[in-house]
């Protein structure tokens, strides 16, 4: 028997069934687009942290003290002596509250920061200067603002030269900062960063926390690493709890695990829905089989084998799934475009899309053959009597 | 060309063993035009279905064109139904969604035939039994005698050795009745083997043999 003519055959009964196929397909519908759309948004977040990694350098360790003691300025620079680290940068979190006239800054972190902090973190000014080694010296009152500081404070002036206040001092705007955009849990744009040295006399404290290491060669990174740990630990003589220093690699690695994750278990969720889509198919195909016992019966009195009415019930329930599939990654797809207008990254590739029609494949055998088969196993005689 | 050997079938109703066919012995050779009558219960559908290789014997033997149908798979079952039986019902049993042309080229695709060489087939049986311009009308668009006519242009289709006709003109009005038993006696003429179930006399004397059942046996046969 000829295979087009049986899917010839599949179709015109799924048509003269509209509604019940139709909602039948739509439990397949659901579960393929809810896996394109839950696999595509989780991996549009994997590869914005994956691209906001590897744009801050894979060549940066973030190092960070939690001793009682921090480093002071001079063991910093003793540090970015050692062999195999090009520059560090040393930055100090701020709490205050920043404002101008009557507009008082939110959602802004102050950060003080020393001159190699906009080199590292790869930032660019859109006006104005950076913070000089006379600022770090006198402890100058000054600070280079974020876009996002300036368009909510500034509105459409120019900002440099202007003075802003912070924690109730006057603060000369120095410079601007380019849009960076949001990265790493850190906005640039919002940001508010004044001398280093400022700030810790703001906080009346000389030690610094936090900062980070730019080695020289991105191939030496894990030995640079073991150096700086050592270092550390003699000059602060902490423990290896007390002290961390990571590679980007590894906060990818880590990030990208967790994502994995979370793919994994949002496709483990869609999957749910898909299975009981296909219990949906199983059902239907039973009950098509019931209705249909006297066609197989006259089928089977014409000559029809077991194998040929295994086979057209079987192709039914693939072809229903299939256009289920089809329907799904077409919709998924929809959803997916609609969700990136809402400023979700939504990616999806030929695999994910690929797998899908699969699966909607794989269901409809799965689920279809069992029916199929017992169609194929009903006696004529019995079959031809039904009405 | 049919050999019925000692055939016993019985069934269970229940507890109460029923026996259908009760050591049956004839033959039918080729080209008859053969009408098996009893009353409902006399065990003639069985006997049809054994005929049409539906159903097996449980005792006694079956040859049909020669092959032992006792020791036949499903499938070759499947195939002799398919080529060497053609089957007519009282109910015509036409596939509802397939249109005339469509239902006649059914055992054609089930037989191989390719598409075309079963499309043109299809139209020349159906202007064998005179509607070949009803080809694209579906079972509903058709009287009952029409229907009965698809029917046995689907029986004729696969050139089977024996047409079994199931109380073909049950559902049918006299005279359309008679027009139907008019066709089979011309496909008779022609060389085809018949055999006509019913329960009608009537009806039974338009075969050139008859062979009478009652309560599983063969009462008389042969009767002029």
């Amino acid at each position: 028997m000829k295979i087009m003519r049986t899917i010839r055959l599949s179709l015109k009964n799924i048509k003269s069934n509209k509604l019940r196929s139709a909602l039948t397909m739509l439990g397949l519908i659901i579960g393929i687009s809810s896996v394109i759309v839950l696999v595509g948004i989780g991996t549009g977040a994997t590869t914005n942290i994956t691209s906001e990694v590897a744009s801050l350098g894979t060549d940066i360790l973030t190092v960070s003290v939690n001793t009682d003691q921090g480093l002071t300025l001079d063991e910093v620079s003793e540090l970015s002596e050692l062999s195999g680290i090009k520059q560090t940068a040393s930055f100090a979190n701020v709490s205050a509250t920043v404002s101008k006239g009557a507009s008082t800054g939110s959602m802004l972190s102050v950060l003080g920061v020393d001159g190699n902090y906009l080199d590292v973190r790869n930032y660019t000014l859109s006006a104005g200067r950076e913070i000089s080694f006379i600022d770090l010296d006198n402890q100058s009152k000054v600070c280079i603002i974020g876009a996002d500081v300036s368009q909510d404070l500034f509105d459409n002036e120019n900002p440099v030269g202007q003075t802003i206040k912070i924690g109730g001092d006057n603060y000369t705007v120095i410079g601007t900062l380019t849009e960076q955009g949001s990265s790493m849990g850190t906005n640039a744009d919002s940001m508010v960063l004044m001398p280093v040295t400022t700030a810790q006399s703001l906080a009346g404290s000389d030690e610094i926390k936090s900062l980070y290491v730019q080695t020289e060669n991105e191939d030496t990174v894990n030995l640079t690493q073991l150096a700086t740990e050592n270092y550390l630990k003699t000059t602060l003589d902490a423990s290896s709890d007390e002290i961390s220093v990571t590679t980007q690699q590894s906060m990818l690695d880590t990030m990208s695990s967790v994502q994995d994750t979370l793919i994994l278990l949002l496709a483990g969720i869609a999957s749910i829905s898909l299975l009981v889509g296909g219990i949906g198919v199983m059902n239907v195909m039973l009950v098509s089989v019931t209705e249909r016992t006297k066609e197989i019966g006259i089928r089977k009195s014409l000559g029809a084998r077991k194998s040929n009415i295994l086979v057209q019930f079987l192709i039914e329930a693939l072809i229903l799934c299939l256009l289920g599939g089809i329907g799904g990654i077409l919709i998924g797809l929809g959803v997916g475009s609609a969700a990136e207008l809402l400023g979700f990254t939504f990616t999806y590739s030929l695999n994910v899309v690929g797998i899908a029609f699969g699966f909607a494949a794989v269901i409809g055998l799965v689920f279809g053959i069992f029916p199929a088969y017992r169609a194929s196993c009903l006696n004529p005689i019995e079959a031809l009597r039904m009405d | 060309m049919i050999e019925m050997k000692n055939v016993s079938k019985t069934y269970m109703i229940g507890d109460t063993e029923v026996k259908a066919l009760d050591k049956i012995d004839f033959q039918i050779g080729k080209g008859e035009f053969v009408a098996i009558v009893g009353p409902s219960g006399s065990g003639k559908s069985t006997l049809m279905n054994m005929l049409g290789c539906l159903d097996v014997p449980d005792e006694g033997e079956y040859f049909l064109d020669g092959i032992d149908i006792n020791n036949s798979s499903d499938n070759d079952l499947a195939q002799i139904r398919n080529t060497k039986i053609g089957f007519v019902f009282q109910n015509f049993n036409l596939l509802s969604k397939l249109n005339a042309l469509e239902n006649v080229e059914v055992p054609m695709m089930y037989k191989g035939v390719s598409a075309g060489e079963s499309k043109r087939l299809a139209s020349a049986y159906l202007e064998r039994v005179g509607l070949q311009d009803r080809g694209k009308h579906t079972p509903k668009e058709l009287s009952g005698g029409q229907q009965q006519r698809v029917a046995i242009a689907r029986a004729l289709a696969c050139q089977p050795q024996i047409i079994l006709a199931d109380e073909p003109t049950g559902a049918l009005d006299q005279k359309t009745g008679r027009e139907i038993i008019c066709l089979l006696k011309e496909l008779n003429a022609q060389g085809q083997t018949i055999i006509l179930i019913t329960h009608d006399n009537h009806i039974a004397q338009q075969a050139n043999r008859q062979i009478c059942m009652i309560d599983g046996q063969i009462s008389e046969e042969p009767r002029l």
